[in-house]
């Protein structure tokens, strides 16, 4: 069985490190490849492993962003001590039988030390209360299941009750093809959560990292009173590939990225990594009711 | 023999029938128990036929050029059908229709996906693949269906959102997305029937209804099966393996509990026998209006969140 509780320790980020900690964060298991260096894919040097967990994940020589885990994420976010685990054990099904979809989740399972492609719970940002879901693209991309899809309502559904705000951080791929139209479900069951929590007048921030599209692109992460993105993130409902086969011509440069989709008006910020923390708790304080 | 070589022969039947029909005629000889043990082979073979239908037969009548299209049905169901147009944002997509009507002579808005007929009229309809400014406008006649309180019925009938640069540019995923949102909540009666192709999160944007119909041989779906197969099995070709495997069939899709009825189809298929079809959607519809009307708001919201609020399956 996997403890969630010692993965949560390894996660690393780099506030204040101390010795004790140093130790730790070499055992952490990122999404990078095994080993002591990597090649960062955009530069082209090779780098410390060790030195992009403590550059939060962004090359330290050209500041490419690395994708981070969902507990990285939450470590980064969320105040110390102060997160909640909403649904922990919600666990997935196999419900069109697809050949070996149990297998690949258990293995997935434990090579992530997560259940499901998201992780969701309650927690302070720098003291304020609020509700959060991070999405992790280690699993399946990312893909919205069944698991996805009800951990994000009843996150949401926990917030309308408990009149908190929303944050979620999306990385996907879309929908969980193995899972069929139970998958395309979801992003009904999600978006109808979040209806009735704005119908309440309540906030809902969403935060879109790399990559965030299909499904999930087509319902939550679009429905932010305030959309946010990392930089560079890729961003789209249908994915550069199928773009590029359906029109048969070659994409623009930056097509789909953060930038773009703050060009074209549909995203309200770019915000750099270390600044996320203290810009989500500028915009929750000047919801605070 | 697959559902298209039936066809051939069925045809091939009925050509006969015709021929022995006017020979009767012009030679004035008694031939009716001939042309009757034919007539018989006739729908023998059709219902046959359709007795082993598998979901890949299914994917290519949905597509079937023939099969009736949201304007076929819209014009046989409705009375003083008037169609509105554009999203007041950016353009009108040809790929969504949408307006106001009378069925049994009262108000309702009807807001349809759109194929063509032909080569021609498919371009102009963009094969039914809506634009972010399609859903838009759905979304904007859904708003004024709601001030009015008529009731919405959507036909479903699309391979899916289209993709490419405009529809990114222009926020495809936020349209799609809104729709879900403002539909969960739209404070009068939604009735959506996937009349065909029911593709992915295309076709979802219209289909967050009180009820969701299907026709008998529709299919709703995830992605198409090329797609499909080609994500997971790097194969396009083995898109008939996956029509059966995804469970898009208007059957497994009821038993799932994702749709709420299935509409009968005539024998052979909807475009067999469009005013039939037309006549069996109308008398539904009728039907469930008048249940659906007589419904306080509240009730009618929290049952519609109920619905799609049970779909998903996962261990506790
Ligand atoms: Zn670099």
């Amino acid at each position: 069985m996997i403890n969630l509780f010692k993965k949560r320790q390894y996660v690393t980020v780099p506030q204040k490190v101390d010795k004790k900690e140093e130790r730790e964060e070499k055992e952490v298991k990122v999404n990078i490849p095994d080993g002591l260096f990597t090649k960062c894919d955009d530069c082209g040097k090779i780098v410390l492993k060790e030195d992009i967990e403590k550059n939060l994940m962004k090359c330290p020589n050209c500041n490419k962003y690395f994708r981070m885990t969902a507990w990285q994420r939450i470590k980064l976010i969320i105040d110390e001590g102060t997160f909640l685990e909403y649904d922990k054990d919600l666990s997935t099904l196999n419900p069109l039988s697809y050949p070996d979809y149990e297998g690949k989740i258990k293995k997935l399972i434990d090579e992530t030390g997560l259940k499901e492609a998201v992780v969701t719970g309650e927690g302070k940002i720098k003291g304020t209360d609020c509700v959060i879901a991070v999405m992790d693209s280690r699993f399946l991309m990312g893909s919205m299941g069944s698991v996805v899809g009800e951990k994000i309502t009843r996150a949401v559904e926990r917030a309308t009750e408990k009149r908190l705000p929303v944050i979620i951080f999306t990385a996907s791929g879309g929908a969980r093809m193995q899972e069929g139209i139970f998958s395309l479900m979801q992003m009904a069951k999600t978006s109808a959560a979040l209806k009735r929590h704005s119908d309440l007048g309540f906030l809902y921030v969403s935060v879109l990292t790399d990559p965030t599209t299909g499904g999930v692109t087509a319902s939550f992460a679009m429905l932010g009173d305030i959309i946010i993105s990392e930089p560079n993130a890729l961003i789209g409902f249908a994915g550069p590939r199928v773009i590029e086969q359906t029109i048969k011509q070659k994409l623009p440069e930056g097509f789909q990225r953060a930038e773009f989709l703050l060009e074209h008006g549909f995203v309200d910020l770019i915000v750099e990594r270390e600044n996320l923390k203290e810009t989500l708790y500028q915009i929750l304080l000047i919801h605070r009711g | 023999m697959n559902i298209f070589e039936i066809e051939k022969a069925s045809e091939e039947l009925k050509k006969k029938i015709k021929e022995l029909k006017e020979f009767s005629k012009l030679q004035n000889i008694d031939l009716s128990s001939e042309i009757e043990i034919l007539e018989n082979k006739l729908k023998e073979l059709q219902r046959d036929s359709f007795k082993n239908i598998t979901p890949w037969d299914k994917v290519l009548l949905a597509r079937k050029i023939e099969r009736p299209t949201s304007l076929d049905l819209i014009k046989r169901i409705f009375d003083n059908f008037i169609e509105l147009h554009g999203d007041r944002l950016y353009k009108d997509d040809a790929a969504i229709l949408g307006g106001i009507a009378l069925l049994e002579g009262k108000p309702v808005t009807v807001i349809g996906q759109q194929k063509g007929k032909n080569t021609e009229e498919n371009i102009k309809r963009n094969f039914g693949m809506p634009h972010p400014e399609g859903y838009r406008k759905a979304l904007r006649l859904m708003k004024q269906a709601e001030k009015f309180k008529r009731p919405v019925i959507c036909f479903i009938d699309t391979p899916g959102a289209f993709c490419g640069i405009g529809s990114e540019e222009r926020g495809q995923g936020e349209a799609i997305a809104r729709n879900l949102f403002e539909m969960s909540n739209l404070k009068t009666p939604i009735i959506s029937i996937v009349i065909g192709e029911g593709g992915s999160g295309g076709a979802l944007a219209l289909a967050v209804g009180d009820r969701v119909w299907m026709l008998e041989h529709a299919i709703y779906s995830i992605l198409s099966p090329e797609g499909f197969a080609s994500i997971l099995w790097k194969d396009a070709s083995k898109a008939k393996e996956a029509a059966s495997l995804m469970k898009l069939t208007a059957q497994d899709l009821l038993d799932f509990g994702i749709i709420d009825r299935i509409i009968k189809e005539p024998i052979g298929g909807a475009h067999r026998d469009v005013d039939e079809t037309a006549k069996s959607i109308k008398q539904s519809l009728v039907d469930e209006l008048e249940l659906l009307r007589n419904l306080d708001i509240e009730t009618l919201l929290n049952s519609r969140y109920e619905k799609f609020r049970r779909m998903g399956k996962f261990l506790e």
